[in-house]
């Protein structure tokens, strides 16, 4: 393993930028960390930590040096690769009928992502499952996805709505990244511990000045992650999650839950794996060019679920039911994977701190105290 | 993974653009629904099995999703049997001989009528409900001396009429087929009946979800096998193939899983009000 100092880091990004990459990373904009382009490390958020609790989002001044000391940043990589708004064709009249166009297919141009954490990167494994690995794919997400370079970074603070330990995941990236750094700030100076992940990764890696890790880095790193592991702001009981949300479908808690829920779709546009979307038709003055557009929907949206003779969900509680049904239970009958990775985003946007963690919870004790035989019920009829 | 997959057919046209057809005939079924025949402006007829659905698009207005009423014998047209609810189904109702309208598609799974060869057959069709039925009932016809009984039951609401009304006089005059319609058309004229056997008989299935549940259970209730029992459900539809999300039911995509499912798959989704 390699160790890089903060001159390295710019060294890094530059050696991307060489490669042709446009190189995100996280920025402090507005109150708020984002993911944005970077020319280097002075554009880091530094000494920037955040404190986050359901409905509750802060930054805060850590009085150290670390660029990469806060927790989630605002939304993952989605919003990059998954575009909220997307030109699909454009079609124009002709004398015996239309023909249509499709968007543009010249491949843009690669990014790569500085400080993606391991949360993000396995939201990255669902849309490539649920968008690329079917019969049908979302071939502009293909394309974007395909050239990606991934330098994640190991969380040292994650923050109170924190669960991804719940969900199979780790402050540590696991897999998906071409690099991965672990920033370390003590007496021994601020420096990154640099682990490869991929051929490109080490090509990249060739071009930036580093020297081999001393065992106290690495021994350092993994006190990072230990200490990281331990303090999850949040946790999520996900022994048999998938037959108690099913058996769950006519608790009356959807009521209280509904109560509070403002169908702001605050949280799906936050979470990193949602994927609905609709299509949106624009035509011009003359009725001769017309353009179909994808834009991201909202299962909270009151026309999501709208056929002719009206709305399937017209109740506030049958979505919120839908979308934490189908982020629990759903995507592993769909998928074979949960579509919660556990970044705690929801929670903390959601204005009426409704959190998942604590709802999926009392659908749970519902369950217990009122019918056991119905989670029986549940795991049959899968 | 996968993404390269989707990058090597980069230039092949995506599944969300429509192809134009152009309209070669033009029907007038009832008030407000009409049946259009298609054919495409450039290359091949699409080919499709019965059951399935397109989505349609009107130019400049939108897209919707449209079931196949017509037969899927190669040569035949596509057609397609619209009934005037909204914006884009009223544009393509109103669409005439020569008008261009686009098409995607064919979607989803289909009816596999011919699961009942050597038994029973009935239809069960609740209003427009009829026109996605169309092309298995002409499978049932045209191979008719494979099954036993063929049994047609077509509810209407007062008021809305009735489609195929020709068609069904030769299916029953012609073809041996037993119908019973009218606005108050029941299962018990069938169920009653001492031809009715549960054991081999197969149920296809399509009209508003309420009608198609108390079917399915009213003929599990006589003893029919849940699994004998086919329905076409129907959810907002905006991309056909599985991505928007629009259509799920709680596990279920209804355009890539369905829109035809075998009933015992659908009892935990129908179980649930606005699941």
């Amino acid at each position: 393993m390699r160790t890089m100092g903060l001159a390295g880091l710019d060294e890094l990004v530059a050696a991307l930028g060489r490669a042709g990459y446009e190189v995100y990373g996280p920025r402090a904009r507005d109150g708020a960390i984002v993911l944005a382009p970077i020319a280097g490390v002075a554009d880091l958020p530094h000494g920037v930590g955040d404190t986050q609790d359901a409905a509750f989002y802060r930054l805060r001044d850590r009085g150290d040096a670390k660029v990469f000391g806060y927790s989630t940043a605002v939304q993952g990589l989605k919003p990059v690769l998954f575009p909220a708004h997307e030109l699909l064709w454009k079609a124009r009249k002709t004398p015996i009928g239309f023909d249509v166009e499709d968007a543009d297919a010249t491949p843009p141009k690669p990014r790569a992502f500085l400080g993606a954490r391991d949360c993000d990167l396995r939201a990255l494994a669902v849309h490539d499952t649920v968008l690329a690995s079917r019969e049908f794919a979302d071939k502009a997400y293909g394309q974007r996805r395909e050239g990606v370079f991934v330098v994640a970074v190991t969380c040292s603070d994650p923050c109170g709505t924190c669960f991804c330990v719940s969900q199979g995941g780790s402050p540590k990236p696991q897999e998906g990244y071409d690099l991965a750094l672990t920033e370390l700030l003590d007496g021994d100076g601020h420096r990154f511990l640099v682990e490869v992940g991929s051929e490109r990764g080490a090509e990249i890696l060739a071009e930036v000045t580093t020297t081999d890790a001393p065992p106290t880095d690495t021994a350092a790193a993994d006190a990072v992650v230990a200490e990281a592991t331990a303090s999850m702001g949040r946790t999520l009981d996900t022994s048999d999650l998938h037959d108690v949300m099913y058996a769950a479908a006519d608790s009356p808690h959807w009521d209280e839950v509904a109560a509070r829920c403002l169908a702001c779709t605050n949280c799906t546009l936050v979470c990193p794996t949602c994927f609905c979307t609709s299509v949106e038709d624009t035509t011009d003055l003359t009725k001769s060019m017309t353009e179909r557009h994808r834009v991201w929907d909202s299962c909270f949206g009151s026309r999501f679920s709208y056929i002719h003779g009206g709305v399937v969900r017209e109740s506030g509680k049958s979505r919120y039911r839908q979308w934490i049904t189908h982020k629990l239970a759903g995507y592993q009958d769909q998928f074979g994977l949960s579509g919660c990775v556990g970044c705690g985003r929801c929670i903390t946007w959601c204005p009426a701190a409704i959190d998942i963690t604590a709802e999926a919870a009392a659908l749970r004790a519902g369950l217990t105290t009122g019918a056991t035989d119905a989670l029986e019920t549940a795991g049959e009829t899968r | 993974m996968t993404a390269t997959d989707v990058v090597r057919d980069a230039t092949a046209p995506g599944p969300m653009a429509p192809r134009p057809f152009r309209v070669v005939a033009r029907r007038q079924d009832t008030h407000d629904t009409a049946t259009l025949d298609l054919i495409p402006l450039y290359g091949e007829q699409a080919k499709w099995r019965s059951g399935q659905f397109m989505m349609l698009y009107a130019f400049g207005v939108g897209e919707i999703a449209v079931s196949i009423s017509g037969g899927a014998l190669p040569g035949e047209p596509l057609r397609h049997t619209i009934r005037d609810v909204g914006a884009v189904s009223h544009a393509l109702v109103s669409s005439q001989v020569g008008d261009v309208i686009g098409v995607r598609g064919p979607f989803g799974t289909s009816w596999d009528a011919m699961d009942a060869v050597g038994g029973d057959v009935m239809f069960i069709a609740g209003g427009i409900g009829l026109a996605p039925l169309r092309p298995s009932i002409l499978e049932a016809m045209r191979r008719r001396g494979e099954f036993r009984h063929v049994i047609l039951l077509y509810g209407s609401r007062p008021g809305e009429g009735f489609l195929f009304t020709d068609e069904i006089e030769d299916w029953e005059r012609n073809h041996g087929f037993t119908v019973h319609q009218g606005v108050r058309a029941g299962l018990a004229a069938v169920t009653s009946a001492p031809t009715f056997d549960p054991d081999h008989l197969l149920t296809l299935a399509c009209g508003p979800d309420i009608m198609m549940e108390v079917a399915a259970k009213t003929l599990v209730g006589k003893g029919v096998p849940a699994d004998k029992v086919r329905l076409s459900m129907e959810r907002s539809m905006h991309c056909g193939i599985g991505l928007c999300g629009h259509c799920q039911m709680r596990e279920a995509f209804l355009c890539v899983d369905g829109p035809v499912f075998n009933y015992d798959q659908l009892i935990p989704l129908l179980a649930t009000e606005e699941l």
